[in-house]
């Protein structure tokens, strides 16, 4: 009994050292001090502080096992695979980083991709996810544990998902307390919103810059805190290796200088700021310069200028406290007239400079509104781009998001330097979440950590032992909590976190574990059917096709036929060149003739395209159409017009009431291209040529293609490959002119 | 204005030149040379051209952050800043100071080119 007395004591202590501090007391060193106090007085409980270590250490362990395994969904369902579009193109970069060295990564040119621009891979991709996985393919290989370069891949999100939550720990102990750390990493271990991106096949790179984002945070907080310079190159190299992974490092180039701003304005100044800052600014800026992708852009672009007049008014503002410390008053006074008007001139001089060589940063295009650029017709389809419904909120963050506020309310009521800091965190990644769905998952890390206080702040309060107080209340005084309260408000607040876990495992199973490659449906009696058509498809490529045949097929593609099956493309997913992109638009929606002529420009030799009408797929090509022709139009406005392709009364429709030209262009034919003789479904009063997707018989059953010939269809008819007839040798004469010609 | 500005700066330095310790004259003399190092650099960037940017680049970076660092030294290492140092003794703070410039160095070496 004495035991647990100072144990609950150590708890009061600590429960008080937390919740009622102002300044910078959030530390973990009261429990630990009073656990030792405890361990020497009483002989039950032998070191507390041991103990606490043990179920901190487990606690953190188990977290990893729990985030590996609930994102193992796919690979147990299926098979050791790369998920989706862009992942394949890390996996063939890291193949050829594996394969080849790392000189010959850093300077590869494609040749095999845009075809005939290819793509300088080495300038234009972030390698740390290449070199992460290739180091420790190489590690495990030379210890002799021969591990395939592709399951590397696939397990590399998992495996960093246990890091991630091991730094979110860390930081959130920074910030509060050790409890308030353990239930963060629990959180962010499972939460849907990092799941999404960092299933096992998800090979991209949000799986490893969540892990150096917070990372980068959390050394950063500590450099704050103790002002040491260790600690601040310590947060640089960590930033170094974001700047590597994830072009979303110009989130922390923003977030830190404003943090710094912000703590100069609430007259938070101090000499560990400024060490902390200025280091981590010139270390940081030539480190991340080092990026050959990234290169001069820290000093030209808008992004980047917000770190650099920090760190100007920073220096400005330590050298006149410097002075102020120095010299009387009026003195002061003095000087600071001479050097705001020195400033001034300095600044005037400069905008004089900058507007006459035409090089203003330009202002609008800042952070805020790159990210909500909906004007460009490439940006605005991408399904990742759009805006975020308040049902995802809640489908990503679950009960997170409903206590997250009072986490950030408890942060600004305790207000010190590294809680300001998670303020300001929160509010910029709830605009921008909001912005773009892709951008939950910026979000997801701070909805962990400020749930994780707000949870630990209140079972502090309520698990509490107010009896054993020094002075406990009366019986029926109104300080303290009678009993009953207590465990009411204890058992709901475990049973949401029971809800929670249940929702996050059920999020992942069903929505965020298919790995878009392989489909599967499910029959009436629940058996699994399975749909391999892409792979199929692009395997029948990588066989019969000529190792140097073109592939010509819609962006979404490019890089699974690169990695799958091995042949040069011609737009792939990086869209890096829109006219490219348009050419293609303009060959899919003209008629036959037309696209002949575009495609021998190019060289092609095979068409692929994916067709959905057989089983139902909503993702194909017809149902993407008309954003080939957004985009076509966008470089062709003359050759082609979006209005066509409508019925008159402004339907889009493949049926015989659509317009003319719809059912004349290529992409059209090649859909239906022997589908009208196809009886789709069993059911005999369905006629033949009936799109499934569309939910319509087909408009033009007979259809002949003149300039191609069908190469293949899959099993299901998802993947159809035409290729591209050479020109014939001679020119069918007219009668007219044989005529002539005889007589 | 009551006071003209010369007066200011030469009571300033006659202050500077009384109170401050000897150890931090030496840092005081090393920054002031760090600076001219840089400020030479970046005229002569100014009269030669930016041409190759990359070797301009680190090597001003390298003033300016041995000037930083510089900085950094003498705030930690100064006796009346003890209150705001608990954990960062001199000797740790001319460790880091070391640390620091290792990496820095072998940073500008990279990219220099």
């Amino acid at each position: 009994m004495a035991e647990q007395h100072t144990a609950s004591d150590c708890k009061q202590r600590a429960s008080q050292g937390a919740g009622g501090s102002v300044s910078g007391n959030g530390r973990p060193n009261t429990a630990a001090g009073c656990g030792g106090g405890g361990g020497g007085l009483s002989g039950g409980l032998t070191q507390p502080a041991g103990w606490q270590s043990l179920l901190s250490f487990t606690i953190l362990f188990l977290a990893w096992l729990a985030g590996f395994s609930s994102r193992l969904f796919a690979v147990i369902r299926f098979e050791s695979i790369i998920h989706e579009f862009d992942p394949w193109f890390n996996y063939r970069s890291t193949h050829h980083l594996s394969t080849n060295g790392f000189y010959e990564f850093l300077n590869w040119f494609d040749e095999r991709a845009w075809y005939p621009l290819g793509r300088i891979v080495g300038g234009t991709v972030y390698p740390g996810l290449m070199v992460t996985a290739g180091l420790i393919h190489y590690l495990l290989n030379l210890l002799n544990v021969t591990v395939h370069i592709r399951d590397v891949c696939v397990f590399l999100a998992p495996i960093f998902s246990g890091l991630t939550a091991i730094s979110t720990f860390l930081l959130t102990r920074e910030l509060w307390n050790q409890g308030a750390g353990l239930l963060a990493a629990c959180f962010i271990a499972i939460v849907p919103g990092y799941i999404s991106r960092s299933v096992a096949g998800s090979f991209d790179n949000e799986g490893i810059a969540i892990f150096a984002l917070q990372f980068t945070y959390y050394l950063w907080v500590k450099s704050v805190k103790t002002g040491s310079v260790f600690w601040t190159i310590g947060c640089c190299l960590s930033y170094f290796y974001m700047v590597s992974a994830w072009g979303g490092y110009v989130f922390i180039i923003n977030l830190i200088p404003l943090h710094v701003f912000v703590l100069l304005l609430m007259q938070r100044y101090s000499r560990r700021l400024y060490i902390a800052y200025s280091t981590f600014y010139i270390v940081g800026l030539v480190l991340s310069m080092q990026i050959p992708f990234v290169g001069f852009q820290p000093i030209r672009t808008s992004e980047h200028m917000a770190a650099a007049g920090v760190f100007a008014l920073l220096q400005a503002y330590a050298f006149l406290q410097y002075l102020k410390d120095r010299l009387t008053k009026q003195e002061f006074q003095t000087l600071f007239f001479l050097g705001v008007s020195l400033a001034a001139g300095v600044v005037f001089l400069t905008v004089i400079y900058l507007t006459y060589t035409g090089e203003t940063p330009n202002l609008p295009d800042s952070v805020c509104f790159r990210y909500a650029k909906i004007h460009i017709p490439i940006i605005a389809s991408v399904s990742e781009h759009q805006p975020t419904t308040w049902v995802s909120f809640f489908f990503d963050l679950h009960i997170l998001v409903c206590t997250f506020p009072a986490g950030l309310w408890f942060c600004i009521k305790n207000i010190n330097d590294e809680r300001v800091f998670v303020a300001l965190y929160a509010i910029s990644a709830v605009y921008f979440a909001g912005v773009m769905v892709r951008l939950m998952l910026t979000l997801t890390p701070v909805v962990c950590m400020l749930s994780a206080i707000a949870f630990s702040s209140v079972f502090e309060h309520y698990l509490g032992d107010d009896m054993k107080r020094e002075n406990p209340p009366a019986e029926d005084s109104k300080e303290g909590l009678g009993p009953n309260i207590k465990s009411i408000v204890t058992m709901l607040m475990l049973m949401l976190l029971m809800m929670f876990a249940v929702h996050c495992t059920w999020v992942t199973s069903n929505a965020y574990s298919s790995p878009s490659v392989v489909l599967a449906s499910y029959n009436h009696d629940g058996s699994r059917n399975i749909l391999d058509d892409f792979r199929e498809a692009y395997y029948w490529l990588r066989q019969n096709t000529d190792e140097h045949a073109r592939v010509m097929s819609w962006w979404d593609y490019g890089y699974q036929i690169a990695g799958m099956a091995n042949r040069t493309t011609l737009v792939d997913n990086n869209t890096w060149n829109n006219s490219h992109i348009a050419l293609v638009g303009k060959a899919m929606s003209s008629n036959e003739s037309a696209a002949y002529e575009i495609m021998k420009s190019l060289d092609v030799d095979y068409v692929l395209i994916i067709f959905g009408g057989v089983i139902g797929y909503s993702g194909d090509d017809i149902n993407k159409f008309l954003w080939m022709v957004r985009i076509a139009e966008g470089e062709h406005p003359k050759d082609i017009r979006e209005s066509d392709y409508f019925t008159p009364q402004g339907e889009f429709r493949v049926d015989k009431a659509g317009s003319p030209t719809l059912l004349n262009c290529l992409m059209y034919k090649m859909s239906y291209y022997r589908f009208g003789e196809m009886q789709v479904t069993l059911d005999f009063r369905t006629p033949p040529g009936f799109d499934r997707t569309r939910n319509a018989e087909i408009g033009n059953k007979d259809i002949r293609l003149k300039h191609l010939e069908e190469a293949f269809t899959s099993e299901h008819w998802l993947v159809r490959i035409y290729r591209v007839k050479k020109q014939e040798n001679r020119q069918a004469l007219d009668h007219k002119d044989l005529l002539s010609v005889l007589i | 204005m009551s006071l003209s500005v010369i007066a200011v700066i030469s009571r300033f330095l006659e202050e500077y030149r009384s109170s401050t310790s000897n150890k931090l004259k030496v840092i005081d003399a090393y920054l002031l040379y760090i600076l001219l190092t840089g400020a030479f650099q970046f005229l002569y960037c100014l009269l030669v051209g930016t041409f190759p940017f990359n070797s301009f680049l680190s090597g001003f970076i390298s003033s300016v952050g041995s000037f930083i660092l510089a900085v950094c030294l003498r705030i930690q290492i100064n006796p009346q800043n003890k209150g705001d140092f608990l954990s960062v003794s001199p000797e740790r703070a001319f460790a880091d100071f070391l640390f620091a410039h290792t990496v820095l160095h072998l940073v500008v070496v990279n990219f220099i080119g």
